[in-house]
């Protein structure tokens, strides 16, 4: 057993870990009680778990959770919330960018991590930065409508 | 520093578990609610809110608004007082599945006729106290009203918190379509800013009081036998438990992380099993399966006595692979199965029907159970939803105590039900004029198996409680006839008696493979008579729905007739190629043109633009029909590109998204769709009609763009390149 710490939008929480392997995604998930971070693959392949660390894209289900203690993470719900939404959510929710919305946190996280280094990406910028991230239904033309949009906005 | 105890974490993430107080005692026995009756579909509440309950679900397809909307117009209130309670099969009427494309077809058809019913009650109710006739009543904004104005009275004072004890009424008169103000816009989506801020609750997010998480251990094989388990395996993780039952194996933990690492670690081990042909085998095993069942679809004419007295007959033999659903997270469900009931929290497309399988399978009284629908990952037919929510089930009896069990990528893409293979040989003969002469279509598909479990369950299977002999797969057969004015026909089904790996309907099932062969073969056609194969579409296509949207996709491309291929040469070849389906030869028109661009040095096809016009009748909330044409066109680009499953002797190895790709964000064209809006034609689905055309326009376009006809989805690389070299040779 070991504790950790965690930053997780803004709060410090402590985690008993019963292995040092525990992915970040199922601290979050299991012990804090989000939701936004979504098991997809557990591969680093899909992007359903994305979270922000210390600003940059990362993949919590190939994360450790003892290798997130000390930084700084961000999850969807650091975001915003549906009275006060990020930029980009609401572009998203504007754009009416998802179907399912399983993989969506995904690719909020990194317009937000992209929008962030660079704000005003093109059509083919945008396309790069979703490229690992996956969806079923077929939202990927207003996803990127949803990016656009929000890089106006900013 | 917070320090989060997680017991109170659970209870209150349990407190999310939606409870509903109604007007119906319903909800202690579970038993079901007739679908007969308008407090089925609604009741209105003391304030004058309205709730529909809907046995049909949304799948992220947007139903959630359009029904709110369509009940909303009916009754004459804000969609904005309406509440949806969604698949909860105690408080909802069976509807049937959600699948079929039915949501709207039937679920959103039947709703409004129960508010036309209660609108017309509300009127009756209001003529009374207004002494006014119905005929001057009208609806509007909860209220009934005098029309022209006057006096007005509210549903809350009418019946609000009382029932309405009414059967629907299939005569009760409804809106006149050119009235609609709420009908025909595009309502926002109301789960959406949840979703997309991390509030909403997913089934993969729900939690209970004291549950436990589970993983199953599958066989390293399809069919073996568990022989041995060696419980020492597990020392690591103390917290961890094994539950056998036959071949059924799982592991469950109070954390989920440990019952990921034990179904890692548990030693276990299996007999044997060899049973499947390897996927390089699949379609010589397909032709030489038996045939259960000859179905004539179609027969006009004389097609044979053509055949058998023509000099020239063109031939083709199409095929369509094995395919995974391939949701995004993998399935999930959450059961509390105690003392002989309880309930089941699932993402299934078919909960009221889920509730009876299960009883039975368990021998647990129906009306003790109660099954809830949550929003799972997207599904597009029966993926693993339906297995795991029996899984949950099966383990929650077994422990007395809830259990969550959600599948890992191995799981969902090696053991959901699959979308089967389709072997179609086709045959037509050309007059001297060019015309077709006779056509025949023979399609081979799985036969389904009658059962009371529909589609076997993986773990009901190896718990012994199923036979695993049923079988189905949808209407697989449909559309593999042409739409067109052809004097003779002959469209036979031969249904077979097996299939590789466990089947089940996938999106438009069996439609996307029949109509590739069918307008593709129509193209082949076209070519051969020397013709446009827009024109030639036109001249064989009598119905006015019909030839409105291949017009306007042919307008939508600037269509310029002309054979195909014209003569092509350069690093890249580009190529445009147009299909038609008339959905189920019953429903949707929808008319789709790609454009691609062919690397001939890579084999690699990009698609460029897809333009689709797509009629679906009444559209309901025309951004929601327009969400599931995009989505119809790239999921089915990704199945028409990329997407095939892999098998050897024994069990799938397509497990994970570097082996079983799918379509991405580099892949992804444009998209132009024009949506034509039929108000006074009864409403249809559009969760599946616009995926049908889009392989047979993607296969006519790299005919354009290279001259080689693909006849083998997906369209890989290695496929066009191979095409392109036998043309060489």
């Amino acid at each position: 057993m070991t504790e950790i710490t965690l930053s997780v939008n803004g709060q410090d929480h402590k985690v008993t870990l019963d292995d040092l392997d525990t992915p970040l995604l199922y601290a979050l998930r299991d012990d804090l009680a989000l939701r936004g971070p979504k098991f997809g693959c557990g591969l680093g392949q899909c992007g359903a778990c994305a979270v922000l660390i210390d600003g940059d894209v990362a993949r919590s289900c190939v994360t450790r959770a003892i290798d997130a203690e000390g930084r700084r993470i961000t999850t969807l719900e650091g975001l915003g919330d549906p009275e006060h939404p990020s930029h980009v959510q609401a572009a998203f929710i504007a754009e009416q960018a998802a179907q399912c919305g399983y993989c969506t946190n995904g690719m909020i996280m990194a317009a937000t991590a992209l929008l962030a280094r660079m704000p005003h990406p093109t059509e083919k910028d945008v396309r790069a930065a979703l490229a690992q991230n996956l969806c079923r239904c077929g939202s990927h033309a207003r996803v990127l409508a949803a990016v656009l949009r929000a890089a106006q906005g900013a | 520093m917070t320090a989060l105890n997680r017991r109170s974490l659970l209870a209150g993430a349990a407190g999310l578990i939606v409870t509903f107080t109604l007007p119906r005692s319903a909800m202690a026995s579970y038993s079901t609610v007739a679908a007969d009756s308008v407090d089925a579909f609604l009741s209105i509440a003391p304030n004058g809110d309205v709730t529909i309950f809907a046995g049909k679900v949304d799948l992220g397809t947007g139903a959630r608004a359009a029904l709110r909307q369509i009940a909303a117009e009916e009754l004459g209130l804000s969609p904005k007082r309406i509440s949806l309670i969604e698949g909860d099969t105690a408080l909802t009427p069976d509807q049937g599945s959600t699948g079929g494309s039915t949501g709207i077809m039937v679920g959103a058809v039947q709703i409004r006729q129960a508010a036309a019913t209660a609108r017309a009650r509300l009127l009756a109710l209001a003529s009374a106290t207004l002494r006014r006739p119905d005929s001057d009543l009208d609806t509007n904004g909860g209220f009934v009203v005098v029309r022209g104005g006057g006096e007005s009275i509210s549903f809350a004072t009418l019946i609000g918190g009382a029932a309405f004890e009414l059967s629907v009424d299939k005569m009760a008169p409804l809106r006149d379509p050119d009235t609609y103000t709420i009908v025909g816009t595009s309502y926002p989506r109301p789960d959406l800013p949840a979703k997309l801020t991390g509030r909403h609750v997913y089934v993969q997010d729900h939690r209970v009081e004291g549950m436990l998480h589970a993983r199953i251990v599958r066989p390293p094989a399809i069919g073996a036998h568990l022989l041995d388990i060696d419980p020492s395996s597990l020392a690591a993780i103390p917290q961890a438990r094994i539950v056998r039952i036959r071949d059924f194996l799982a592991v469950v933990a109070p954390r989920e992380w440990d019952a990921v690492r034990a179904m890692r670690m548990l030693r276990a081990s299996w007999s044997d099993a060899a049973t499947l042909p390897g996927s390089d085998n699949l379609f010589e095993t397909v032709r030489a399966t038996p045939v259960a069942k000859v179905e004539t679809l179609k027969n006009v004419g004389n097609a044979t006595a053509i055949f058998d007295a023509a000099t020239r007959v063109i031939r083709a033999t199409y095929r369509w692979p094995i395919q995974s659903h391939a949701s995004m997270g993998p399935s999930c469900a959450v059961a509390d199965i105690r003392d002989g009931g309880g309930v089941v929290w699932t993402a299934s497309q078919s909960t009221h029907k889920m509730r009876r399988t299960i009883a039975k399978l368990l021998g647990l009284d129906e009306t003790k159970l109660r099954f809830v629908y949550m929003d799972g990952s997207g599904s597009y037919g029966t993926n693993g939803n339906d297995d795991v929510a029996f899984e949950a089930a099966l383990l929650s009896r077994e422990l007395g105590r809830p259990v969550r069990v959600q599948w890992m990528r191995e799981d969902e893409l090696g053991w959901d039900p699959k979308g089967p293979p389709q072997l179609l040989d086709l045959r037509a003969t050309l007059a001297a004029d060019g015309a077709i002469a006779s056509w025949e279509t023979i399609a081979m598909v799985p036969a389904n198996i009658p059962s009371f479990v529909g589609i076997p369950l993986l773990a009901a299977v190896a718990a012994g409680l199923d036979d695993g002999a049923g079988s189905s797969s949808g209407f697989t057969g449909m559309n593999s006839d042409p739409p067109y004015a052809i004097e003779n026909i002959r469209a036979e089904v031969r249904w077979l008696k097996t299939t590789p790996l466990r089947p089940s309907n996938m999106r438009a099932p069996g439609k996307i493979g029949n109509v590739l062969a069918v307008e593709s073969f129509f193209d082949e056609l076209a070519h051969e008579a020397e013709a446009d194969p827009l024109a030639y579409r036109l001249r064989l296509l009598s119905d006015p729905r019909g030839r409105e949207v291949l017009e306007r996709v042919g307008a939508m491309m600037n269509w310029t007739a002309r054979r195909s291929p014209p003569d092509r040469s350069g690093k890249v070849l580009n190529g445009r190629g147009i299909a038609y389906v008339h959905y189920k030869q019953a429903e949707n028109y929808v008319a789709m043109s790609a454009e691609v661009a062919v690397d001939p040095a890579s084999g690699a096809v990009r698609v460029l633009r897809v333009a689709c016009a797509h009629d679906c009748g009444l559209m309901i909330n025309p951004d929601a029909v327009k969400a599931q044409v995009e989505g119809c066109i790239l999921q089915t680009l990704s199945r028409t590109l990329f997407e095939e499953v892999t098998f050897d002797h024994s069990r799938v190895t397509s497990t994970d998204w570097s082996t079983y790709s799918i379509l991405t964000f580099s892949d992804a064209p444009q998209l132009d769709i024009a949506l034509i809006d039929r108000p006074h034609e009864r409403p249809l689905g559009a969760g599946e009609a616009a995926a049908a055309p889009v392989a047979a326009a993607v296969g006519n376009a790299i005919f354009d763009a290279t001259g080689v006809r693909l006849r083998s989805a997906p369209f890989t690389p290695a496929r066009v390149k191979a095409a392109l070299a036998a043309r060489a040779s």
